[in-house]
């Protein structure tokens, strides 16, 4: 069994403790993808499996054995530019250092697919009601397990609703 | 710090006084306030590309062969000594290479404190490290693993047994008040303070307030955690780190291990997040003790809950204010006493007893601060040390006196504006806090301000409030850069200075654009590694005033330089540097645009292919003739829910006198990121001690509640512009002064909302039900 990552398949580690994450960055390195806490609490390890936003601190590498993992050095397009939420990071200035932005970006195209496909959110008000509309409210509470220390909130916010609102979906 | 050292600053600035401004550093305003091109524009940060495609490179992500990976043991007890250590399991388990104790750690000196005096130390813990088998604090390293696998060090480090003998520990704020140390100097400043009789105005006053205010331990908690990659190579020590301090951790490891200076090598170019806590700590030097014992490359990085254990926060406090006002609201006393945690092996003074010397004009002062000593962790500076928490104190008390006279506290704040500095009488060099008032409250629509708010909706009730925030100008001696230019008419700027998310490179670029008169494609920035020019900490908000001024220096040397390379065969042949002003990717004369040559044409013709000159940050004597302190107002709507007693924030604003701002993009960032830690620090936040045995209990992040997206509203920011003319491009610091006053605009304003005047930080649920 092999783990696709970013379309190269890379061995299953043989000790069954190594985390997704730790696979990623200590022994593919693809450092792209980030630790802040190992438990689950912070989103900076934030990686897309079968398309699937998951915390690749809490997943082990052997439970991705024969499946898709899409990390951030996945994101941007093969020739190299960049993907346009990346673009949008720039332009709203949706970081400051930088360590929770590989998060934030997978987390962040992730729950635009949960949106598309109708899963409600806690802030949802109208769960009968089809899809729900999407506001900075929406975004905000789908995208709180992704912990910002140094506080580019409103800059993320702004950035993910700029690229939702021209539809620049994949 | 000592008497010596008031009598020193006190003389300093009682002979700066009489000198004419003229001959100081900043004494003729920085010509490029008025000469802005790049500077004041919005620019994208240069890093960006990297940092969203995950491709910028932190500590923990340098390859390496060999490597082996760290983990830690903590001690569990307070005070004491190790009794019994096998380590035998540990050392048998698979994937082990060493397990460091006590017994086997090499000699290590005491890492050299922080100071304003060495520019080349770092360290915030002043104890041995791991060299006997004594316990000063919970959450002291006594073993550590090194294995192949990181799962292979963890395992074994759960296998070393100890037992420790325990001795009775300080680890109550309020026992330690009997023993309480009174410091003659904080910082710089003399502590006690006594101008006027305070107490007598307080009693004779037609209005007062005195109250105790209590903020708790918070810390850091940057995303990114502690961490170095570490290998000795040919009796040279090399550290990838995550430091704010790079000279400073080089400079403190050569003496820890007994090097000489050029046989460290520090690089840090990226930093994911500091905020006061990424110095040097123990984990650094025992992953280099370590590296050195297995003669192999080691990688630290600590665990979310080793980092609570091992790097100190900010530290509690309780602080008494008590303010008198005549019938019209002018201030006639202003006391502010109290206490915070700095064990004896800490460097670092909570500094609150600074934050009321500047922010009002009153005729009476009464300040003064203790030292507790608790054995606990060295607590540090974090975000705004002492005026985050100070202005919580001071700013609450505002309030409840303007409430008190029944005046709107925003002219109660506007009618006890200083016009000097209130305490020493100095001058200001800039300051316009009623502009910023004034710019904030019309932002806000402070006129839906009500003395006691009566707006509803369903369960919640609505509220308002405001407080001043406040955080001094700071300019480091010693800051160096070497500035290069090249035969193509490029230029790159070499320090190395620190990137922690304040965009240094993006705004010095910028800078060194317009003071070399390059568009901003031809300048390059390198930072982050002690194999460039000297940088001193990023801190204390002084790092681009800093490098401001080390780029001024290094520009007047190069035009000296190149106007001498330039001989006699050139339109400048004859000019001084005096005469010299750098345009269009040269020099040129002022007042004679004809008489003009470009960088490259003068490199060509001297056969150079480049010219590198280096300049430093001179001594900051501006600091000490003028009063130089940035200033906000800052405003909150929130609404508390009668059910639960939850708040949520609703709107918060910012204004800002701080000097010029560089690049209005980045700026921004780092106000709100600011005015971000404060909501947290007033609603969320909290490091909690269990008193029984000095143990953090709240050693992770679903424990110590930071700030989330959910708990956000959009925030606004302005600021007045106005430049400083003493500062270097007319700008004062502004990465600390977004944290200071939030916590009190927040206790206001639930004030507002519910009558309840809560004074003990955070203002969780509890306190309002
Ligand atoms: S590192 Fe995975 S959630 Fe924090
Ligand atoms: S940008 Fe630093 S933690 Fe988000």
């Amino acid at each position: 069994m092999r783990i696709t990552v970013n379309g190269t398949d890379y061995p299953v580690p043989d000790d069954v403790r190594v985390s997704l994450l730790d696979m990623l960055r200590e022994r593919s390195g693809l450092t792209g993808s980030k630790l802040g806490c190992n438990q689950g609490a912070c989103g900076a390890c934030t990686v897309l499996l079968d398309g699937e936003r998951v915390l690749s601190c809490l997943t082990l590498a052997v439970q991705a054995a024969g499946r898709e993992v899409r990390t951030i050095e996945g994101v941007a397009a093969a020739e190299g530019e960049l993907h346009p939420l990346q673009q949008a990071f720039i332009d709203h200035d949706g970081f400051q250092c930088g360590y929770c932005t590989p998060g934030q970006i997978c987390s962040a195209l992730g729950m635009l697919e949960e949106f598309r496909r109708g899963d409600p959110s806690h802030v949802t008000a109208d769960l009968a009601g089809g899809q729900a509309r999407f506001s900075h409210e929406e975004i905000r509470e789908r995208m709180s397990g992704n912990l910002c220390r140094c506080g580019a909130h409103n800059g993320i916010v702004a950035a993910i609703l700029q690229f939702a609102d021209a539809g620049a979906g994949e | 710090m000592s008497k010596l050292q008031n009598a020193i600053v006190g003389g300093v600035r009682r002979v700066l006084g009489q000198v004419p401004a003229g001959w100081l550093p900043g004494g003729t305003p920085d010509p490029l306030i008025q000469r802005r091109v790049s500077l004041g524009t919005q620019q994208p940060r240069i890093d960006g590309p990297d940092k969203v495609r995950g491709g910028a490179r932190f500590a923990a992500e340098v390859p390496m062969d060999g490597l082996l990976y760290t983990a830690l043991v903590h001690a569990t007890i307070a005070r004491g000594r190790i009794a019994e250590l096998d380590t035998g399991a540990a050392e048998a388990a698979p994937g082990v290479a060493l397990v460091m104790t006590h017994r086997n750690a090499p000699k290590l000196a005491v890492p050299p404190p922080i100071g304003m005096t060495s520019m080349k130390a770092a360290g915030n813990n002043i104890l041995p490290i791991m060299q006997d088998p004594e316990i000063r604090w919970n959450g002291q390293t006594v073993a550590l693993i090194l294995a192949e696998s990181q799962e292979e060090a963890d395992h074994a480090a759960t296998l070393v047994q100890v037992r420790y003998e325990t001795e009775r520990a300080r680890t109550r704020f309020e026992e330690a008040k009997a023993d309480a140390r009174t410091p003659d100097s904080i910082l710089i400043e003399k502590n006690r303070l006594l101008k006027g009789n305070a107490e007598a105005a307080l009693t004779a006053a037609a209005h007062r307030t005195d109250a105790v205010y209590r903020t708790p331990w918070y810390n850091h908690n940057p995303i990114e955690p502690h961490a170095a990659t570490v290998l000795w190579k040919d009796g040279r020590l090399i550290v990838h780190d995550a430091t704010q301090m790079l000279n400073g951790t080089a400079g403190s490891l050569a003496k820890v291990f007994g090097l000489k200076d050029d046989q460290v090598h520090v690089s840090s170019p990226f930093v994911g997040g500091g905020f006061g806590g990424k110095a040097l700590w123990d984990h650094q030097i025992l992953a280099a003790a370590a590296a050195k014992l297995a003669k192999r490359p080691v990688r630290i990085v600590l665990r979310r809950s080793s980092m609570y254990r091992l790097i100190g926060g900010r530290a509690e406090t309780e602080q008494r204010v008590a303010l008198a006002a005549d019938a019209r609201g002018k201030l006639t006393a202003l006391l502010h006493h109290g206490y915070s945690v700095k064990p004896l092996h800490s460097v670092c003074d909570e500094q609150y007893g600074l934050t009321g010397r500047s922010l009002y004009a009153c005729e009476s002062f009464d300040i003064v601060q203790h030292h507790l000593d608790l054995d606990v962790v060295a607590n540090t500076f974090m975000r705004g040390p002492g005026e985050a928490v100070g202005t919580f104190a001071i700013e609450s008390a505002i309030d409840e006196l303007a409430h008190d006279i029944g005046m709107d506290p925003v002219a109660l704040r506007l009618r006890n504006l200083p016009d000097r500095d209130p305490v020493s009488g100095a001058p200001h060099s800039q300051s316009d806090p009623a502009k910023a008032w004034q710019m904030g409250a019309d932002q806000f629509g402070w006129n839906r301000w009500e003395r006691r708010s009566t707006r509803r909706e369903g369960e919640w009730r609505l509220g308002l409030g405001c407080a001043t925030g406040t955080f001094p100008y700071a300019r480091m001696p010693g800051m160096s850069v070497r500035i290069t230019v090249d035969d193509e008419g490029r230029a790159t700027v070499a320090s190395a200075a620190h990137e922690m998310g304040m965009g240094t490179a993006t705004v010095q670029r910028q800078h060194a654009a317009d003071r070399l008169g390059l568009p901003l494609e031809r300048v390059d920035v390198r930072i982050g590694d002690t194999s460039l020019p000297f940088a001193t900490m990023a801190g204390g908000s002084s790092q681009t005033a800093s490098l401001g001024a080390a780029i001024t220096a290094a520009s007047s040397k190069l035009a000296g330089e190149l106007v001498r390379l330039a001989g006699n065969d050139t339109p400048l042949a004859g000019l001084r540097a005096n005469d010299l002003e750098f345009a269009e990717g040269g020099l040129r004369c002022v007042g004679d645009p004809s008489r003009q040559e470009s960088f490259a044409s003068i490199l060509r013709r001297a056969g150079r292919r480049q010219i590198s000159v280096e300049g430093e940050s001179s001594a900051p004597l501006e600091m000490l003739k003028f009063a130089m302190h940035s200033t906000s107002a800052i405003f909150c709507e929130l609404r508390v829910s009668e059910a639960t007693g939850e708040v949520r924030v609703t709107r918060l604003v910012g204004a800002f006198d701080c000097g010029r701002i560089l690049n209005p993009k980045t700026a921004a960032s780092q106000f709100r990121g600011g005015m971000i830690m404060g909501l947290g620090m007033a609603l969320t936040e909290e490091t909690l001690l269990d008193p029984r045995n000095g143990r953090i209990m709240s050693a992770s992040l679903t424990d110590y509640h930071v700030p989330v997206h959910l708990d956000l509203p959009e925030i606004d920011v302005l600021w007045t512009d106005i430049p400083d003319p003493r500062a270097p491009m007319g700008a004062r610091g502004i990465g600390e002064i977004g944290i200071t006053g939030v916590a009190a605009a927040v206790a206001n304003a639930v004030f507002n909302a519910t009558g309840k005047r809560v004074r003990d930080l955070p203002i969780t649920l509890d306190k309002l039900l």
